[in-house]
């Protein structure tokens, strides 16, 4: 196992770094967190990610890992025996969290993003109906993974529960700003269940910001970057 | 039908993402049965192995699907693990052959454009996709594979869109060796291997393909 001091460039409210410092939490990792200026990217960022410029980037001694799903993977490997596992140990067990990871980054972002860029009516519905059909491929994935136990990862929080969990404060907010319900206890009920046992778990409880903050970051960059009108 | 146990690969004939397995299997001496798809029309079995996006490659092994090019390389590393490794043992060295090879997919998004676009968007893509190369080519240097000597997960991601090059270069008027000539060579050296060579689909055939789909679909 390597050695050396950890440290963690993030941004408070993104999913992919959230998802990254609940995993270190969940391991009981201790590391310095650097929050990062997007806007001003310093040296830092520029140095260890000179490919995206983008957050999280671990540093861990003199190694650099950059893309969150590289990350969490480099976590479970580098320190397999601290902690709960991340990803399970069957192979194929291990294929399917894979597989949902990248379904969940593919569809999830860009349906909360499209939501909160929409000028139309239509645009938003649209892409509440992506967002609603992604959930419900989720539900159904649920099902499989978590096998009657609590979490994606059974027993123990893991790779896929912290890489949806990374959405669920967006997803809510989203909710307020669109006012739409998302994440429907109707159409979704074992995830909405699975998002109540998540959020009171201790890793996403020292690390999610509230909803009120991220609603009141997704409305400014809202007006600001994205100069949509504030009609709502 | 295949064998019991013996694992079946869903393709199609082009597809690089669908060679990335092909070259994994082939260099893990892993006997399969290969299926090739009509992309056009769709089996039952494939619509029913990947239902969530429908595409290949998938790898049906022991009753299980397993979908996502990427996710079945790691796959076959795993559950054959034998003399030849196709990700190092070590977890940064692993950490930088996933993110390479996650990178290898943006050159496939590229690419895309590259051919179904015209006009600026093409330049734009043309632009992104020499920007991409040069950071591989980067990476690279002069080693021989991506981790060295030994032949691995970012190679087997990369090399099947190097018979794409020709198609790129016919659409959008420029030479890959002209600006990332150790690309060019590694590619070469690549092809050297079996594995490569019987995956990989000739670049003429690819250019046929791109002109049939640009036809067919009426990408300008």
């Amino acid at each position: 196992m390597a050695e050396g001091e950890l440290k963690l460039l993030g941004l408070w409210y993104s999913p992919f770094v959230l998802r990254v410092r609940m995993m270190l939490e969940q391991k009981g990792l201790s590391y310095e967190y650097l929050e990062q200026d997007l806007s001003n990217k310093r040296e830092l960022l520029l140095k260890h990610n000179p490919i995206y410029k983008k957050v999280p980037v671990l540093i861990h001694g003199d190694r650099v890992i950059c893309e969150s799903l590289v990350i969490l993977e480099y976590i479970d490997e580098n320190w397999s025996g601290t902690g709960p596992c991340v990803l399970p140990a069957d192979p194929y067990e291990r294929a399917v969290s894979r597989f949902w990871a990248v379904y969940i980054d593919d569809k999830l972002l860009t349906s909360i993003i499209g939501i909160l860029k929409a000028v139309t009516e239509e645009e938003k519905a649209e892409n509440i109906v992506d967002i609603h059909a992604a959930l419900e491929m989720l539900e159904e994935s649920f099902k499989k993974c978590s096998a009657g136990k609590s979490f994606f990862g059974g027993d123990y929080i893991g790779f896929l529960d912290v890489t949806l969990g990374s959405y669920l404060v967006g997803i809510r907010a989203a909710e307020r700003i669109s006012e739409s319900k998302l994440l429907d206890e109707t159409m979704v009920p074992l995830l909405v269940d699975w998002e109540n046992r998540f959020l009171a778990a201790d890793c996403a409880k020292k690390t999610l910001p509230s909803v009120e903050r991220v609603e009141e970051q997704a409305r400014m960059i809202r007006g600001t970057r994205w100069k949509v009108a504030s009609a709502n | 039908m295949a064998t019991s146990n013996g694992p079946v690969l869903l393709s199609f004939w082009v597809s690089p993402v669908s060679q990335r397995v092909r070259i994994a299997l082939a260099e893990k001496g892993v006997k399969y049965e290969y299926k090739e798809e009509d992309l056009f029309n769709k089996s039952e079995l494939l619509l029913k192995s990947n239902p969530v996006h429908k595409k290949v490659p998938v790898l049906i092994h022991n009753g299980k699907m397993i979908c996502e090019s990427l996710v079945i390389m790691e796959y076959i590393d795993e559950v054959w693990p034998g003399k030849v490794k196709i990700l190092p043992s070590d977890p940064y060295q692993r950490a930088q052959a996933r993110f390479w090879a996650d990178f290898s997919n943006k050159v496939c998004e590229c690419g895309h454009r590259l051919w179904q676009k015209s006009g600026e968007e093409q330049e734009a893509a043309k632009k992104d996709m020499i920007e991409k190369l040069k950071l591989i080519e980067t990476e690279l240097g002069d080693k021989k594979y991506f981790s060295g000597d030994v032949f691995g997960f970012i190679d087997i991601a990369l090399v099947p869109f190097t018979s794409w090059f020709y198609t790129y270069e016919t659409c959008a008027n420029f030479s890959i060796e002209e600006v990332t000539p150790k690309i060019v060579a590694w590619a070469k050296r690549c092809l050297q291997r079996e594995s490569v060579a019987k995956s990989l689909s000739e670049p003429g055939k690819v250019y046929e393909f791109v002109c049939f789909l640009k036809k067919r679909f009426g990408f300008e």
